[in-house]
Order: structure tokens, then sequence, then C-alpha cells
């Protein structure tokens, strides 16, 4: 018996249509850690790639006669010690911050990709090349840093190799153990007895299922590096002190905190903006990336 | 259990000489050459080479390397290249402050984290757990030297409560120290009360779950007592397991946090060594460090069975 629209349209529905909603509303509704987190990031890389056009003058005109001005309307953050203005320092120390963060974040994945799979596809080499990254990971990262900074000059190339070398352990143990419980599939052996290439069984089975966890890590990698170079800087053993960075304004800054002390607080708020901003996107990313993982956390 | 002591040891001894090689081959490649600091400016060539062998210089890499081994077996880390000192005394001197930082850090963390994961645990999903889990993604992206100016400036020059800066050892009293300890403790227990909390959270969610709780809360006990008692110490392993991997993280903040608060600790002879490129010193104390943070790492190993007596080994 056909049912009429009229009476069919009168059931009570059991459940309310998913209303999914599409275009970038919708992404925001469902992951908002991964857009409040991005979006600040955006935010702060467009602050490092124009900072030039924002307002900035030279960061490094010293100008004795305003030295340690308050902030105000000619001076957005104030002046320092030399008369420099605070707001084109940190502002330019955004884009140190960024390339570190980045650089490290990119090269220490990359190798440490390369070392994972090596560690879990050449048996005889996972020993040593296991105990080795064991030993880099028993350095506490900011102290193999110091120490490796010791050896060179400061620079932003020296900084991004030495909190490289102290983060690279953490995704090749990550890759390592991807690489050795895909090793148990059975599409994995299907592909190994029907004689496919190492090097493509890596490309097609091994690293696409590794980008999903490496690029949570990268992102952590990121906001620890950016925090390790502050540290580094801080202490004198960072960039080169004719560099603004944050960490270098904050170390300038402390001699005159306790009366000044905006000059330390505005680079401090801008890294814990930064760093948060990245956390923000990698435990979004987890969330997203790995539903199992979005419910226990 | 004996067993898995010496069997957990011996293979913590393999990875701890990787890194005494790490780390003396980065004194072996630091630039210039002790032999020409000892001998000065007026030395010659012939003056150069006899302090070369004298220092065992001019000997193989790995002989070097083996000579070092067995005096650092014997406590004996070389000498301040500029004060001369014996590197052991000089940690030795500054033991004491670091030590307190960090055993008064971990208290306040642990006092602080544990009881608000549970709490966040247990009211999940409530506006608390909510504003926990928030200054747990917060409190690990602010850096600790930051902490450190924010407390500073409110509790000792706004509020004047606690000294700006300075430590006092505990021999001339312990209400000073502790109250010049306070705020650089509580400085470096913000990142780490966030990641205790957040791992304290999410294993007492499981254990909450089990059955054993379930029947614990219908006989009747008090809900305190199931959470903190029954719960708490099944959840245990994995905290402790963090507690003992975020030590890695307190060395580092030490180091910081010793300078903004003026603590004549290691981390502040770290700074001083690094400054003036005294390469003994910070070979020492990067060392020592990683050896201390192995060993702690290797007591938590071995306290599993303990905690949870289903682990055996």
């Amino acid at each position: 018996m056909p049912v009429p629209a009229s009476e069919a349209a009168k059931q009570p529905e059991l459940l309310p249509p998913v209303k999914v909603r599409r275009g970038w509303i919708g992404f925001v509704r469902r992951h908002p850690t991964i857009a409040i987190g991005g979006g600040l990031l955006l935010v702060l890389v467009l602050i490092g790639l124009f900072a030039p056009w924002l307002g900035t003058v030279d960061p490094s005109a010293i100008a004795p006669a305003r030295r340690t001005r308050a902030p105000s309307a000619e001076f957005w953050f104030g002046t320092d010690m030399l008369g420099r203005d605070v707001y084109s320092r940190v502002l330019l120390g955004t884009r140190v911050s960024l390339v570190v963060g980045f650089s490290v974040a990119c090269i220490a994945t990359a190798i440490g990709l390369a070392i994972g799979l090596l560690s879990g596809f050449v048996r005889w080499a996972d020993g040593p090349v296991m105990r080795a990254m064991d030993a880099l990971m028993s350095i506490p990262p900011i102290l193999l840093a110091i120490a490796l900074m010791a050896l060179t000059r400061g620079s932003i190339g020296n900084v991004i190799i030495a909190i490289t070398i102290a983060e690279i352990p953490r995704v090749a143990r990550l890759v390592r153990g991807v690489v050795l419980s895909l090793r148990e599939q059975a599409y994995v052996d299907a592909a190994i007895t029907t004689g496919t290439p190492t090097l493509r069984i890596i490309r097609r089975h091994i690293l696409p299922n590794t980008i999903a966890p490496m690029m949570v890590q990268a992102t952590y990698i990121c906001a620890s590096a950016m925090i390790i170079e502050a540290m580094l800087s801080f202490i004198g053993a960072g960039i080169p002190p004719s560099t603004p960075s944050w960490g270098n304004i904050m170390a300038e800054g402390r001699a005159l905190w306790q009366v000044k002390p905006y000059i330390v607080f505005i680079p401090a708020v801008f890294l814990s903006a930064t760093v948060l901003a990245i956390n923000l996107l990698g435990d979004g990313l987890r969330d997203a990336l790995d539903p199992r993982v979005a419910k226990g956390i | 259990m004996f067993a898995y002591i010496l069997r957990r040891a011996g293979t913590t001894l393999p990875v701890m000489a990787m890194v005494a090689f790490f780390i003396f081959s980065l004194l072996y490649l630091a630039p210039g050459d002790p032999a020409a600091m000892i001998a000065g400016d007026q030395a010659t060539p012939e003056d150069l080479a006899r302090i070369r062998e004298s220092l065992g210089l001019s000997r193989p890499f790995l002989a070097q390397f083996a000579d070092w081994s067995w005096r650092v077996l014997h406590f004996d880390l070389g000498k301040s290249i500029f004060t001369g000192t014996p590197v052991t005394a000089l940690i030795g001197q500054r033991m004491e402050a670091t030590v307190s930082l960090l055993v008064m850090t971990l208290i306040t963390a642990v006092l602080i984290a544990v009881p608000l994961g549970v709490i966040a645990a247990w009211k999940a999903g409530s506006l608390f757990d909510r504003a926990i889990m928030a200054f747990a993604v917060f409190g690990f992206s602010v850096p600790v030297f930051a902490v450190g100016y924010m407390l500073a400036w409110v509790f000792a020059l706004q509020m004047q409560w606690l000294p700006v800066q300075g430590y006092v050892p505990l021999s001339e009293g312990a209400w000073p120290w502790l109250q010049r300890l306070l705020l650089p403790a509580l400085t470096m227990s913000f990142g780490y009360v966030a990641l205790i909390a957040r791992i304290t959270r999410t294993t007492m969610l499981e254990v909450l779950q089990q059955d054993y709780v379930r029947t614990a809360r219908a006989k009747g006990l008090a809900s305190r007592g199931v959470l903190f008692v029954h719960a708490l110490k099944n959840a245990s392993v994995p905290i402790v397991t963090v507690i003992g991997l975020g030590i890695a993280m307190l060395i580092g903040g030490a180091v910081v946090t010793e300078s903004v608060f003026a603590i004549p600790g290691i981390g502040r002879l770290t700074v001083d060594a690094i400054l003036r490129r005294d390469y003994p010193v910070i070979q020492g104390v990067v060392l020592m460090f990683s050896f201390v943070y192995m060993l702690i790492n290797l007591l938590i190993d071995v306290s599993y069975t303990l905690l949870d007596p289903r682990i055996r080994y």
C-alpha cells in the first residue's frame, strides 16, 4: 500500500538527520584545536614574513637619548637599554624562531626517518643504531645542544644543527616502531613473497603509514626546538647577540627586568603564543589522524 | 627480582658507555690545544711536545678514551681550564643548591599534579576537567624563564611575599632556605605539573573503568578512598614513568632557572663554563647529569615490581 506523501512526512523521525557541515566552518567545528593553533601560527608566520612592512625600523639602530622608554604610541613595545625599538626587534625575532623551529622539524624528521627505516629493515644494524639513539636520548636535549654549541661559534645554522642532533633519536624510534609493526602485516608479507623490491615496499606500504605519526611528532619537535633555541640564546650559547631573537632580547632585558619588565615579558609572550599554537596544532592533528587516541586523551 | 635488576642494569651499562664516548668525542673535537693553554705564551715547540706527551695527548684517540674513562671511573673529571680546580670539586660545591631545587620541584610538582589529574579524571568532562586540560597544554608551552620572571614579578616585586633572587644554604636555617627555593621550584614545576597531570588523568580514566573500582564503590567505600587508594595505586606505573622521563626537562630547566633566580648551582656553573668555553667543566656537567638521569630511570624501572605486583620479571 503506497503511503501518501503527507502521511510519510508525519512519521516521527527516530534519528535527526546527521547534518555534516562542509567548507571551512565545518572544519573549524570538527577540529577546533587545529583551527585555533593553525590560525594563530598563520598569523605569526605572516608577521615574520611581512615584518619589514609592519612599521618596523632598523632593529639595531642605537639611540641613547631615548633608551628604556615605556611602551607608548610612538614605541609600541618601548625601547631597550640602548634605545633600540623593542617592537621592531620582537617582530624580526619571529623570523629567527620560526626558521629554527621549522628547519629543525624538517631536518630531524628526514634524518630520523632514514635512520628509523634503516633500523627497521636492516636487522644487523638495528641493535647498534638503536643503542646509539638510546645514548643520545639519555643526554637531556638542552645539555646536548649546549655541549654542541660550545664547540662552534654561535650562528643560526649551528643552533639548528645542535638542536637537530638532539631531536633525531625521537623520530628514529618512532619510525622504527611503526616499521616493525608493519612488517608483521600480511600485506607486507605478501609484497615480500611476490618479490617486490624493498625500496618499493618502503614507498608503497611503509612510508604512507609513517606520515601521520611523523607529522604529529614534527609539530612537537618544532615547538621544543623553539624553546631550546630561546634558552640557548638566553644563556648566551645560541644566536649571536647582533641578531634580534626572542631569547637574545630577553637576555639583554635581564639586567633591567625589575624596573622595565616589558623588555623581558613581550618576547616571552610571543614565544609562548607561538609554542602554544604549534602544540595545539599537534594535538589537533593527533586527534584527527588517530581517532583511537582522541577518545582516551 | 634480583636477577631482573642485574639484567636491567646490564642493559644500561652499554648505553652509559656510549654516552661517555659521545661526550668524550665532543671534548676531543673541541677547538684549542690544552697543551698550549698550560704552557703559556713563552713555550717552545719542545715544551709543547713534552707537555703533550705527559698529558697523553699524542696517543691514539681510543687509547685516550680508555685513559679518560679510567679516570672518570675514579671520579676524576679533569680540571677547569680557568681556575685549575678539579671539576668534581666544582660540582661538589654547587651540588647542594641544585639538588635542593630539583627535590623541591619534584615534591611540589607531584603534590600539585597528581591530585589535579585524579580529580580531572573523576569529574571527566566537567568545567574543572577542561580547565585542567587547558592548563596542561598551556603549561607545556610557556618556556621556563618566562614563568620564572612572571612569578618573580608578581610574588616578589609586586606582593613582596618572597625574596626576588639568591640562595641560602640549608645550614643557615630551614626557613630562609625554603623561602628562596619556593619561587624557583614553582617555576620549574609549571611545565612538569602539566606533564604529570595529563598522564595521571589519562591513566586514571582507564583504571576507573575497571570492575574492581565499581565493586569498591558498590560496597560503599568513600569516593576519596576509592580514587586515591584503589585506583591511583594501579595507575601509578605510567605516572611514575613520566615523572622519571620528565627529569630530563627539569635538568634543562635548572640551567635556565638558576640564571633567572641567581642560584649558585650546577646550572649556573654550566652557563659560566659555556661563556668561558671551559670544556672540561661542560663535559663533566653533561656527563654527570646524563648518568644521574639514566640511574633515576633505572631505579624507576626496577620500582615497577613494587608498585604493581602483577609485573614480574
